[in-house]
């Protein structure tokens, strides 16, 4: 397929085309930025049509082979998190439109929003080890400078905090691909995947992915690594915050995690249990910290960010069961929490541009006058803790029949318990803030902000009551994929 | 700064930058290449903005050019990768004649891309030394 480098390119050229032609017309850089995240989203609906279920698109760049050049490589797993990024960065880039007139440098805000985005898409279709490295610095060096963006002393404060834990992360992930080439003298992963599970498992692999997944726990925040989050996804703008919970921590975190872990390392729970068993404990304790604290918080945007680590919780449980549901599961759960966790975001930031005012106790009385706000929250809060027809029900299902399957009773008890908590602090938020019989005048927010709530609402009723083609088309490839372990690089080598 | 200083930069500034220039065009067959040729390059002009010193409206200027260089070095880099995909349906296909090895010429766009990311490089690097510097203009920006 020809149009696989414009996943990553596209947004590169947007990134560098705003700051130049801003200087023109100032309205260049709403109109490139949107209309690049508008030809991504329907280039990744579009590239499910390419190929079938099993099939790989290897796209070979500048022409050279796989183990000597770069390539990017597009399952279904890729696919399912290319159409996660391209949802949350549409959404989040109508909403900008309006949202930025609060702040200055509009041009800095789009080149950094369309680096975040070209980062995050390398990562989900870079089939390079180290070129997975360079991206995950391109998304992560753009976020932490958009968490700064406010040059507040708290934001300030954040994002440093931010940028010192993620570059500790960045820096082991480097280490343990030095580590790596030393050991297979080879940076493709597929040929990684294919040198590893000759040379069999010493030490040094068992060191290696331990850095991983330190590493990458810090980039998604599991619990005890979690503590640069709560500040720097409430201090970023609300579009913003959108991307970095919705999908950047799964992007970076999550996805690079499975891709590595399953696909290159060929870790299963049944050769490595305790791999697996350090995921479920570090999901489950996310899940329960993480929702504990929420329900204690007094700030819009902070209680969203808690839940994300809860939510992160849920994913990690499910891939840690590693059975086929359980994994289905907590792949959907990466889309349903990107379409969900965004749309919370973004009614917080609706919050935060009509009343200036993110603190709940000041909070009062908006369900009447911002309707379809508060609409988009309490449909967002019912997906969110799991209410049947909406599509935040049915991975917490999955996962919770994945533990049953896999004789983890006690599991599945804690986990239906625990995601009832959902409900319990996202409920705090209505009552403070839409549900209250005080009479507040505030305007509706601007119709482009309800168009990008509503967008994400629609999805969020499709997809749940779509569910079936879904699983059919995304998410049970997607789960085959991560089940055939090493095969991948037996798929894309053709040995 | 003194005027040995001043003279001393003015003689040797244009210099480093000629040498810059020189590891940036050979970077296909020696050490060095763009990156490299970009930072001594960028080196040339923090040389003479220490020696000469600088007001507030030459800041500003300079900015604005730095940061239309940098855009257009990494949209150049692009537009290289662009063409490729566009000539030999390849994104990053080397679509020039490659010529003969160890030649000035040669090597088809490699030479091509590592212009362009000196001029990336240069013009970010003074960038962040002027931002760095921070005097009025950047404080209340």
């Amino acid at each position: 397929m020809n149009l696989l480098p414009l996943f990553f390119a596209l947004p590169l050229a947007g990134a560098f085309l705003i700051p130049i032609l801003s200087k023109i017309w100032r309205g260049f850089s709403d109109l490139i930025a949107n209309s690049i995240t508008t030809i991504l989203l329907f280039l990744s609906f579009y590239s499910l049509n390419l190929f079938e279920e099993g099939e790989v698109i290897i796209y070979k760049m500048g022409g050279w082979p796989p183990p000597l050049g770069i390539t990017m490589v597009y399952d279904h797993l890729s696919a399912l998190i290319v159409i996660s990024i391209a949802i949350v960065v549409f959404a989040a880039s109508i909403f900008s439109i309006r949202y930025l007139e609060h702040f200055t440098g509009r041009v800095k805000f789009y080149t950094l929003f369309m680096l975040i985005t070209a980062g995050m898409m390398g990562v989900a279709i870079t089939g390079d080890i180290f070129n997975l490295f360079v991206f995950v610095e391109i998304a992560s060096i753009s976020s932490y400078a958009l968490v700064a963006f406010g040059i507040e002393k708290e934001e300030l404060e954040a994002a440093f905090k931010y940028m010192v834990m993620g570059e500790i992360a960045s820096l082991f992930l480097l280490f343990a691909i030095a580590l790596l080439y030393g050991r297979a003298s080879t940076l493709n992963m597929a040929d990684l995947a294919n040198t590893l599970s000759v040379a069999g498992r010493d030490q040094l692999f068992w060191f290696v992915a331990a850095i991983l997944l330190f590493s990458f726990a810090i980039k998604s925040a599991l619990f005890p690594f979690h503590s640069w989050l709560p500040d720097a996804h409430p201090s970023a703008p609300a579009p913003v915050s959108a991307i970095l919970s919705g999908i950047f921590v799964k992007v970076l975190g999550v996805y690079a995690l499975i891709r590595l872990s399953f696909n290159v390392f060929g870790l299963t729970p049944q050769n490595s249990p305790i791999f697996f068993h350090i995921l479920i404990f570090l999901g489950l304790v996310s899940v329960f910290f993480g929702g504990i604290i929420a329900s204690r918080q007094r700030d819009y945007k902070r209680l969203l960010a808690y839940s994300t680590i809860a939510q992160i919780g849920f994913i990690m449980v499910g891939i840690g069961i590693g059975n086929f549901w359980a994994i289905a599961g907590g792949l959907f759960h990466i889309l349903a929490h990107a379409i969900t966790k965004s749309l919370l975001f973004l009614t917080s930031g609706a919050v935060v541009y009509a009343t200036g005012k993110r603190d709940l106790e000041e909070l009062a009385g908006l369900g009447k006058t911002m309707g379809i706000t508060a609409w988009s929250y309490r449909l967002a809060t019912l997906s969110l803790s799991g209410l049947p027809p909406l599509v935040g029900f049915f991975p917490k299902l999955f996962i919770i029949i994945g533990a049953c399957q896999a004789k983890l009773y006690w599991l599945a008890i804690l986990l239906a318990i625990l995601s009832v908590f959902t409900l319990a602090y996202l409920l705090k938020i209505i009552r403070k803030v839409y549900f209250t019989t005080k009479e507040v005048s505030t305007p509706e927010t601007p119709f482009s902000m309800r168009l990008s709530m509503l967008f994400l609402v629609i999805l969020m009723i499709l997809f749940g009551f779509g569910f079936q083609g879904l699983l059919n088309s995304l998410i049970i490839p997607a789960t085959k994929v991560l089940l055939n372990g090493t095969g991948y690089g037996r798929a894309i080598l053709g040995g | 700064m003194s005027l040995i200083v001043r003279k001393i930069a003015s003689i040797i500034g244009g210099f480093i930058f000629l040498y810059g220039i020189y590891i940036v065009l050979h970077g296909h067959l020696t050490p060095g290449g763009g990156f490299a040729g970009g930072v001594i390059i960028a080196g040339s002009f923090v040389l003479f903005v220490l020696a000469y010193g600088t007001d507030e409206s030459g800041e500003k200027k300079r900015f604005f050019i730095a940061s239309i260089f940098e855009s257009i070095g990494a949209l150049f880099f692009i537009g290289i990768a662009f063409f490729g995909l566009f000539l030999g349906s390849l994104f990053f296909l080397n679509f020039l004649p490659q010529g003969l090895p160890l030649k000035l010429l040669s090597a088809g766009t490699i030479p091509l891309s590592n212009i362009a990311i000196s001029i990336k490089v240069g013009a970010g690097l003074f960038s962040i030394f002027l931002a760095l510097a921070a005097t009025k203009y950047f404080l209340e920006e």
